[in-house]
């Protein structure tokens, strides 16, 4: 079947199948492949992406349920600069396989576009439909104050590893 | 922090990073190959079945597939190879099943919603066995998993390790003396150390490609373990080693479950080359869960003897070790390897015996700290329920009982293995300095004068890493089976180009640790070269020195100190050449600022450039200079590592619900000298939670039947970022001496550290009420029954 959308600002129309997921449209049709697949619940969020400004979980969702709806992936995040959420994972080691990243970037991005100033509990619920096993998400809290601070225009905290020791 | 020229020890951000936030990263699943197909395997829904038939019938007439393979159609192909291969994997199954989640047909579609369609499509009839599932009842032999075996028992080992039998019986003996003393307090206490799924985030992929034109095979995997696995698929396809090429491109976290060869791997491949296409096979977590390993799976009882006074007098753990029905790849080594820390920091007499048995399950092996952190459980557990039998502070209990620092070098723990390098009681001095130890317990006394449950727990550990000496080699890891003459040697080549940048190739890989960042600074310190002027490449047979991968926290003690070695025979080399050049002698060139210069005179300098051209143009250089300036080294340290460290938890039980919280979490780590503390730091933060994990969340639960309960991430809770607190982490640093850099790996610390810590802190939080033990997870309504039971 026919379908239309925008993703990342530009104007799409694909032909799937019925069944395709949303994922699937990005990663195999359209060749996005910053979108990752890590379950098949929902319940991982490497596949979170931002359908009309929210983000939301590619993995669950058909295609055509994004018929008309206006796609932000990882790849359109920042414009072709960084935005202060990619700045504040890299900065602060919020990354190490990066299979999460992209995911977590994307939640990231929405928590702080309804609250620019989180406190680490509040981030810590805010990320917690997306599943990391690597960092022990310390530094993606950091990570995130950082960018927090970055997009208030203030001065993001010392990294732990200069104050601890 | 955004320096790019200072080298070891310096926080430098990450070179890996820009392509992974940016979505640009390249895994398995983003190469993309033209007329691909994709695989769907058919797998047991029984624990133990005959298999009577397989229709693939239906499958074979279903719209796009292609090809439906059952045992019966592998003829050409060899089995599924191993080191420690006790119970091979059938490829497939076509006779009897063992756990639920074997493969008993794979299904080629042009695309992965059509193969689904032809799995679905597959009929086979089983006739369901009764499977062995529980670990006492496998022990027992009343029922047999493998038809035709003699025993469910595998293999047993035993410790003080390298001892007759008669010596470790010897030293069982003089512990059971020890109780009889009249000043003997003895304490025993049978535990569970829980079966756990790795759950790497990206679950595993394979794509393999034949080249006809070449007789050749490509294969992309996400693997720890890229050229065991290149062997293995040569060795089952009949392929000489140089046909296959294995790439694990970007890997998406390991944890041990891709330290193994899997049959997808094989059977993708064999597919690849029979049908003439690329042949993709996506794992999802389900499959993640019932057929990729798992890990721990330990049941034992651990007993100490001591004085009133605090003196341990002997250590005695005698367990049972759930390998699952099949052994793949280090399946049966992985309680050796906690045999390897047995006794821990401490220096009593350790009688230490496990039974490996084999049960209707999923294969066990490596994860996160492998064997490690489940030895380490047994004997921080039981010395932490000694400490309160006596009253004593449970640090005080642990220091006294230290193997003492004037024990190093040449310390050999009671288990039975030289150690490298140790001073305990200064780090366990730094954990409670930075903790400051007296106004946490104070403070959570003053909580339970308020009828708070507040507790302060803490462990100590060593592990072993940096798994390399030629000898341990030889403790029957078979790795000629994968065509791989180097046993666990590290490798890395190091080479300097003409327009002054460095290349750098490595027989390891990374899974997330960073390895393009910290070898950039491990070469660039070495021959003061910026760090972003020097590659790092890994992970490709085809242009790679031979390597073992990267596990068991080794990349940097062993491929790093190879890779320092061949830097430091460059720099050798280049000095020559920079003498030459600055007509001095070479012993007075010194490396600073991308060039060389003498000593003194940092502005008669040449640089990188200038060298290589004379190195490349030996026409320009002194007679009988050999032309090129690269170094390849292969390199095996003397002994394993040692690393060690103290961690405390402070934690708060909810009465009324039994929920735990983290209050805080305090690391004395001491991995020796540290190449990158940022990396270090996130190392530690990652192992920690998988600590937690298993402490609080994590249990692969297959009931009586064999049924994996768990085997979706809704059913298999990983940690979440609500689950747990930031960190505290302070060290110390004592060096090894086994390698040229005097690190020891941080990889596993995290983990071995961690779940009894977390379960010390919960027992003395509910110490008022008397609780002395509850078998980890500590989920809720365990705690809460704990509670209820405690209260009468």
């Amino acid at each position: 079947m026919e379908l239309s959308l925008t993703v990342n600002g530009q104007a799409h129309s694909v032909d799937v199948e019925p069944r395709t997921l949303l994922v699937h449209l990005l990663r195999e049709h359209l060749g996005l492949t910053g979108t990752h697949v890590g379950c098949e619940t929902g319940y991982c969020g490497a596949c979170t992406v931002h359908l009309d400004g929210a983000p939301v979980k590619s993995c669950t969702m058909l295609a055509v349920q994004a018929a008309g709806s206006a796609v932000t992936t990882i790849e359109g995040l920042g414009n072709g600069d960084l935005h202060p959420v990619q700045e504040g994972f890299w900065e602060r080691h919020g990354l190490q396989c990066g299979y999460c990243t992209p995911g977590m970037i994307m939640s990231t991005a929405g928590l702080l576009a309804e609250n620019d100033s989180p406190t680490e509990a509040e981030i810590r619920h805010g990320i917690e439909g997306n599943l990391c096993r690597c960092t022990g998400y310390h530094n993606i809290v950091r990570a995130v104050e950082y960018a927090a601070a970055r997009m208030r225009g203030d001065e993001p905290p010392a990294p732990d590893w200069e104050v601890q020791s | 922090m955004t320096t790019t020229t200072s080298a070891l020890g310096g926080a430098i951000r990450r070179r890996e990073d820009p392509a992974l936030i940016r979505g640009r990263g390249r895994y398995v699943d983003d190469i993309k190959l033209p007329n691909e197909t994709a695989a769907v395997f058919v797998r047991s829904p029984f624990a133990r079945a005959k298999v009577l038939s397989i229709d693939t019938s239906e499958a074979l007439a279903t719209d796009g597939v292609l090809a439906v393979y059952t045992a019966d159609d592998l003829g050409d192909l060899g089995p599924l190879i191993a080191q420690l291969s006790f119970l091979p994997r059938p490829l497939l199954n076509g006779d009897e099943v063992k756990h639920v989640g074997e493969a008993v047909a794979m299904v080629i579609g042009e695309n992965r919603y059509v193969a689904q369609d032809g799995a679905d499509a597959v009929f086979v009839d089983y006739e369901p066995l009764t499977p062995v599932i529980d670990l006492k009842d496998s022990l027992s032999d009343r029922q047999l998993v493998h038809t035709g075996s003699e025993s469910n028992t595998i293999l047993s080992w035993a410790g003080p390790f390298g001892a007759e039998p008669e010596a470790q019986q010897a030293v069982k003996d003089q512990i059971e003396a020890a109780k009889q003393r009249d000043d003997a307090v003895v304490v025993s206490q049978e535990m569970i150390n829980q079966r756990l799924i790795p759950t790497a985030i990206e679950p595993r992929r394979v794509l393999a490609e034949w080249s006809s034109g070449y007789g050749s095979l490509n294969v992309w995997s996400s693997s720890q373990i890229p050229h065991a696995l290149a062997g293995a698929i040569a060795v089952s396809l009949g392929l000489r080693s140089t046909k296959v090429r294995v790439v694990a491109p970007e890997v998406g976290g390991g944890f041990g479950a891709k330290l193994n060869v899997y049959n997808d791997e094989i059977l993708v491949s064999w597919a690849a080359r029979h049908l003439g296409r690329p042949v993709r096979w996506t794992e999802t977590r389900r499959e993640a869960a019932n057929s990729t390993i798992h890990g721990r799976g330990w049941v034992g009882t651990a007993t100490l003897v001591g004085t009133r006074d605090g003196e341990i007098l002997g250590y005695d753990f005698e367990g049972i070790a759930d390998m699952g029905a099949y052994t793949q790849n280090f399946t049966v080594a992985i309680p050796l390897l906690g045999l390897f820390v047995a006794s821990g920091q401490y220096k009593m007499p350790t009688y230490w015996k496990i039974d490996c048995v084999a049960t209707n399950t999923m294969t066990t092996d490596a994860y996160r700290g492998a064997g490690r952190p489940e030895a380490m459980y047994y004997i921080e557990r039981i010395v932490d329920m000694y400490a309160r039998e006596i009253g004593m502070d449970p640090a005080e209990v642990r220091r006294r009982n230290f193997i003492a620092k004037e024990a190093f070098p040449g310390a050999v723990s009671p288990a039975g293995f030289a150690m490298d390098t140790g001073d305990y009681a200064k780090n366990l001095d730094a954990l409670l300095d930075s903790a400051d130890y007296a106004s946490l317990k104070a403070e959570r006394d003053a909580a339970r004068a308020e009828g708070r449950y507040v507790g302060v727990g803490l462990a100590t550990y060593v592990e072993v890493c940096g798994f390399a000496p030629s000898g341990l080699a030889d403790m029957g890891f078979n790795w000629a089976n994968y065509g791989l003459p180097t046993a666990f040697n590290g490798s890395g080549l190091v080479r300097v180009n003409p327009d002054a940048t460095a290349t750098v190739v490595i027989g390891t890989g990374p899974t997330g640790q960073g390895h393009e960042t910290t070898w950039a600074q491990i070469v660039s310190d070495r021959l003061g070269i910026p760090v972003d002027d020097i590659t790092v490449k890994h992970g490709d047979t085809g242009d790679s020195p031979m390597g073992i991968g990267t596990f068991g926290s080794r990349s940097a003690a062993v491929d790093g100190s190879a890779t320092y070695e061949a830097a430091d025979r460059v720099r050798k080399k280049a000095a020559k050449l920079a003498a030459h050049l600055l007509e001095a002698s070479e012993d007075d060139i010194v490396f600073a600022d991308g060039g060389a210069h003498v000593a003194g005179s940092p502005e008669s300098k040449v640089g990188w450039a200038d060298i290589a051209t004379v190195a490349y143009q030996v026409h320009k250089a002194p007679a009988g200079t050999e032309p090129g300036l690269e170094s390849e080294v292969f390199f095996t340290p003397s002994n394993a590592t040692w690393p060690f460290g103290s961690h405390l938890a402070m934690v708060e039980v909810d009465p009324e619900t039994g929920n735990v919280e983290i209050l805080r979490y305090i690391t004395a780590d001491d991995c020796g000298n540290v190449i990158n503390p940022m990396i270090v730091h996130g190392q530690i933060h990652g192992g920690i939670v998988q600590g937690i994990g298993q402490a609080l969340f994590e249990d692969a639960i297959y009931d009586s039947d064999g049924n994996l309960l768990t085997g979706s991430l809704v059913d298999y809770p990983i940690p979440t970022a609500g689950d747990v607190p930031s960190f505290e982490l302070h060290g110390t640093v004592t060096p090894t001496d086994v390698n040229p850099m005097g690190v020891k790996g941080v990889g596993e610390a995290g983990t071995i550290g961690s779940a009894q810590t977390i379960v010390n802190a919960v027992v003395d939080a509910l110490e008022p009420l008397g609780v002395k033990h509850i078998d980890m997870p500590l989920r809720p309504r365990r705690v809460w029954e704990a509670i209820q039971k405690a209260r009468g």
